[in-house]
């Protein structure tokens, strides 16, 4: 190696290390890089797995476009550099444009998190015109039978085709996000496929993480584990196949994993979201814990008072809070106990261990009733809406 | 339209970063990052003095040629080194290449 240029090391990745953005728990928290923006919880879209919360957020209670560029200015102001919209259905909201332009103003790197059934060419357009980086779109299958039947939405699949198409044309970078279950993972070699064809840059690779909505649907959704290795081995070799054509990012469902998950990085630690109502959140889940005080953009308080001060992020940052199993173990601060919001989805007390973790005493009967689901017969979706679920007619097997 | 873009860096390639990937200066911690779906990546100050050259317009040679009158130092080595990043850069997907429109 030259030694004129001293910094550029043996390794050259780590001339472009990825930022860390984790601390030491003695360390105050810095403001996250990335702000995930759930502008509306409306969505054409009834997914059985949907990540918002059960109790949604009607559209009267929805941030102004006011409110939603004052929160813009004060997140790039603090130290924020991305921000991702998101839902619900973030083209919903007839003043997307005018976020976008108003945070690409601002400087913020932007990401459009969309189930493109709403888009016409028209404003994918304007998007890209208000300086919009980049854009994802879930896809629910590789074809509109499959599709359509898990989006609860006739005509769906064939429209994201179509707004992936116009993505590329306009030559904005496509992501395409696949949410991966027991009813689709038989179709993910096609979805790399479909990626390739699509000229997306990146694959998002998500098995449903069971919360809220997807924890109602398990039984219809969780994969076999044997399902599992194959989309693991898949992904394994698809990456190395298209490294530099594909990025392929994987996240596997937790409830076969022998360690949990270090959920969010860590509660406060590396992340928050905007809720519609503008609520400011741990995770885009956190809703569920009860018992929890989460301060609003709406309060008199900035962001930065209630990401560093508020009690609801200081609940359970750092290990202060842990019990055993977790307190004297030496992984405390590795995942920090798992996810908040499936310890007390499962066991009714966020601070137990979340029972993704071998450790929990619950993990042996969790997983043992998640794998009797895998082989289950139940494939009838409860679609997630306002009305709070509707059963899916005509797929009793 | 979908076409292979893995990128081999060479001397004759003319790299700029894609659209998806922005070089900004983080007023805040005072560092330089590529900012990029889901990813922010901290480049070293050699990286960030690669990338600013790196326009679509000079070729990997022409930027080894300007860093080598910069810090008076040996071509040879310099080309090596900055081929080894932008190509670990186009690995991770954050590079692309101006494309020849007429010769």
């Amino acid at each position: 190696m030259s030694d004129v240029l001293p910094t550029i090391p043996p390794d050259a990745s780590d001339s472009l290390a990825v930022l860390e953005k984790s601390r030491s728990t003695a360390e105050t928290f810095g403001i996250p890089l990335a702000v995930l923006l759930e502008i509306t919880h409306r969505c054409p879209l009834q997914c059985p797995y949907c990540s918002n919360p059960v109790e949604l957020d009607r559209s009267g209670k929805e941030l102004t476009t006011d409110e939603w560029k004052k929160v813009l200015s004060e997140l790039a102001e603090i130290g924020v550099l991305q921000v991702h919209f998101s839902g619900g259905e973030p083209t919903a909201r007839k003043d997307l444009v005018e976020l976008v332009k108003h945070a690409s103003d601002v400087g913020l790197y932007t990401n459009l998190i969309t189930s493109a059934v709403l888009l016409t060419r028209e404003r994918l357009g304007e998007l890209a015109d208000a300086g919009l980086c980049h854009v994802q779109i879930s896809f629910q299958g590789i074809e509109e039978g499959l599709a359509d039947r898990v989006a609860g939405y006739k005509g769906g699949h064939r429209k994201k085709l179509e707004v992936a198409k116009w993505t590329r044309e306009l030559d904005l970078p496509l992501t395409v996000n696949a949410v991966m279950h027991r009813q689709n993972l038989h179709q993910l070699p096609d979805i790399i496929q479909m990626s390739i064809d699509l000229d997306a840059d990146r694959l998002e690779v998500a098995n449903v993480q069971y919360y809220g909505w997807a924890l109602k649907n398990r039984a219809a959704l969780m994969p076999t584990v044997a399902q599992l290795d194959e989309c693991t081995a898949i992904v394994e070799e698809a990456r190395e196949r298209l490294k530099g054509r594909l990025t392929i990012d994987y996240v596997v469902p937790d409830y076969y994993a022998l360690r949990p998950k270090k959920c969010m990085g860590g509660w406060g630690r590396q992340f928050f979201n905007i809720s519609p109502a503008g609520k400011v959140l741990p995770c885009h889940a956190a809703e569920s814990i009860t018992g929890l005080d989460f301060l609003s953009v709406r309060s008199n308080h900035s962001i930065a008072w209630i990401w560093q001060n508020s009690d609801a992020f200081n609940r359970y940052r750092g290990t202060g809070w842990m019990k055993e199993p977790c307190k004297s173990c030496e992984f405390r601060e590795i995942d920090f106990g798992g996810c908040r919001c499936q310890a007390f989805a499962l066991t009714g007390d966020a601070a137990n261990t979340d029972p993704a973790c071998a450790l929990s005493p619950l993990h042996e009967t969790i997983f043992k009733q998640a794998e009797a689901e895998a082989e289950g017969e139940t494939n009838r979706f409860l679609y997630r809406n306002f009305a709070g679920g509707t059963l899916e007619s005509g797929n009793d097997a | 339209m979908a076409g292979p873009r893995n990128i081999s860096v060479s001397e004759a390639s003319r790299p700029l970063l894609p659209r998806h990937a922005k070089l900004k200066y983080d007023e805040t911690r005072k560092v330089w990052v590529i900012l990029a779906p889901e990813r922010v990546l901290a480049p070293d100050e050699i990286a960030v003095e690669v990338l600013q050259l790196c326009d679509g317009k000079r070729s990997v040679g022409d930027v080894s040629d300007q860093l080598a009158a910069k810090y008076a130092a040996p071509r040879e080595a310099i080309l090596a080194d900055v081929i080894v990043m932008l190509q670990d850069l186009a690995d991770k997907g954050f590079l692309t290449e101006a494309r020849e429109k007429t010769p």
